[in-house]
């Protein structure tokens, strides 16, 4: 049975907490500033969606 | 991979996350965030609180990056000289190559996240400080040359360039001054160090300019560097960003900074040899107390203009 904790995990805890910690802020300041933008009415860039008229169009 | 190869070799003294985040030199990081705070605070133009945080981010981080490329660059003179042996790589908590991706990684992160988050503006004055820093800097002028701070000084004048940039999307006379403030100061601030630091860059084969140009080139050099900044802050007052608060701060700390580079320019090598360089100690300490207030004096007008408490009619002469 393999152990739920290996000794490599005890060692790197810091820097695996560090990380974690790190990531998830980042992953929070993308989505308050994501929040802010679209708020602010900024278009959402780089998603081209379909107009309705022009499919309808090609149909 | 078995376990064994796991536990042996370097993994010994595993690196922790503090060594990697003393690898972004946290202690410049503080003055690089606190002046792109200012340019932010203090532009004309009001930006979203959570925007500037982010901002803000995206070039401590930039700073930090930089601060590990050097650091990777630099890891066998950081090895010889005192002040420098203490940091993760010479100490072996972290490996070079370690150092080399970190830096590498984060300097493009933060660039891309500041565009997307700001403008490509600052995004682009941030990689060309990164830029800078790492290579025209560390790599090149270091070695090369004894204005290798004088030119160098300029990567770390940027940032409240940058985040004048931030908040505008542009560069004005304001944000300039600014960056001239940080450019003017580098030079005596860091050659007092020098000055009571010379043994360590004579070992280390730094061209610094008391190693190449003996103490009273380097006093004269601080004395008129010191004769430069001091009129460029003053003039700060009188632009779009100052105020009475600012101005009279401005030449209060003008004035003790020029007593203070009037002092060591009349110093002679025996002089301070005799009291272990305790005016050069001294000048060096002050230099970070006038940067700090003066920017401090900045934001101060900032807060007190967006609070409506700025004087109607202040001239904005510049």
């Amino acid at each position: 049975m393999r152990p739920v904790t290996h000794e490599l995990h005890v060692r790197r805890r810091s820097r695996n907490l560090g990380l974690g910690i790190s990531l998830g802020a980042f992953v929070l300041l993308v989505f308050m500033v994501t929040i802010v933008k679209l708020d602010a009415g900024h278009a959402i860039r780089g998603v081209q969606l379909q107009e309705p008229a022009a499919a309808v169009a090609e149909d | 991979m078995s376990n064994a190869s796991l536990t042996t070799g370097a993994e010994a003294h595993e690196a922790q996350f503090g060594d990697y985040f003393e690898l972004l030199k946290p202690r410049v990081m503080r003055l690089v965030v606190f002046t792109a705070l200012v340019g932010i605070a203090t532009a004309p133009v009001s930006v979203h609180p959570v925007i500037a945080f982010a901002g803000l981010v995206c070039i401590a981080v930039g700073a930090g990056a930089a601060g590990a490329l050097n650091m990777w660059w630099d890891q066998d003179i950081d090895a010889v000289m005192r002040r420098t042996t203490g940091r993760p790589i010479p100490s072996g908590r972290v490996a070079g190559d370690e150092a080399l991706a970190i830096g590498v990684t984060l300097s493009v992160f933060a660039v891309v996240m500041l565009a997307l988050f700001a403008n490509f503006l600052s995004a682009a004055i941030l990689a060309f400080t990164i830029f800078f820093y790492a290579v025209i800097y560390s790599m090149w002028l270091k070695r090369a040359t004894p204005q290798n701070i004088v030119i160098g000084g300029a990567a770390g004048s940027f940032p409240p360039m940058i985040g004048w940039a931030v908040a505008t999307g542009g560069i004005s006379v304001e944000s300039v001054m600014m960056f001239l403030v940080i450019f003017l100061w580098t030079p005596p601030h860091f050659w007092a160090l020098a000055l009571f630091r010379n043994d360590d860059y004579v070992e280390a084969g730094l061209p610094m300019l008391p190693v190449t140009s003996g103490e009273r080139v380097t006093r004269n050099q601080i004395l008129a560097y010191t004769m430069l900044v001091v009129p460029v802050s003053i003039a700060l007052g009188v632009s779009g960003v100052g105020g009475p608060l600012y101005l009279a701060g401005a030449v209060v700390l003008g004035l003790v900074f020029l007593h203070g580079a009037w002092r060591l320019w009349r110093r002679e090598e025996a002089a301070a040899a005799a009291d272990s360089y305790r005016a050069e100690k001294q000048f060096f300490a002050f230099s970070i107390v006038y940067l700090t207030l003066i920017f401090g004096l900045l934001l101060a007008e900032a807060i007190l203009a967006a609070f409506g408490l700025a004087p109607a009619g202040w001239p904005k002469l510049i």
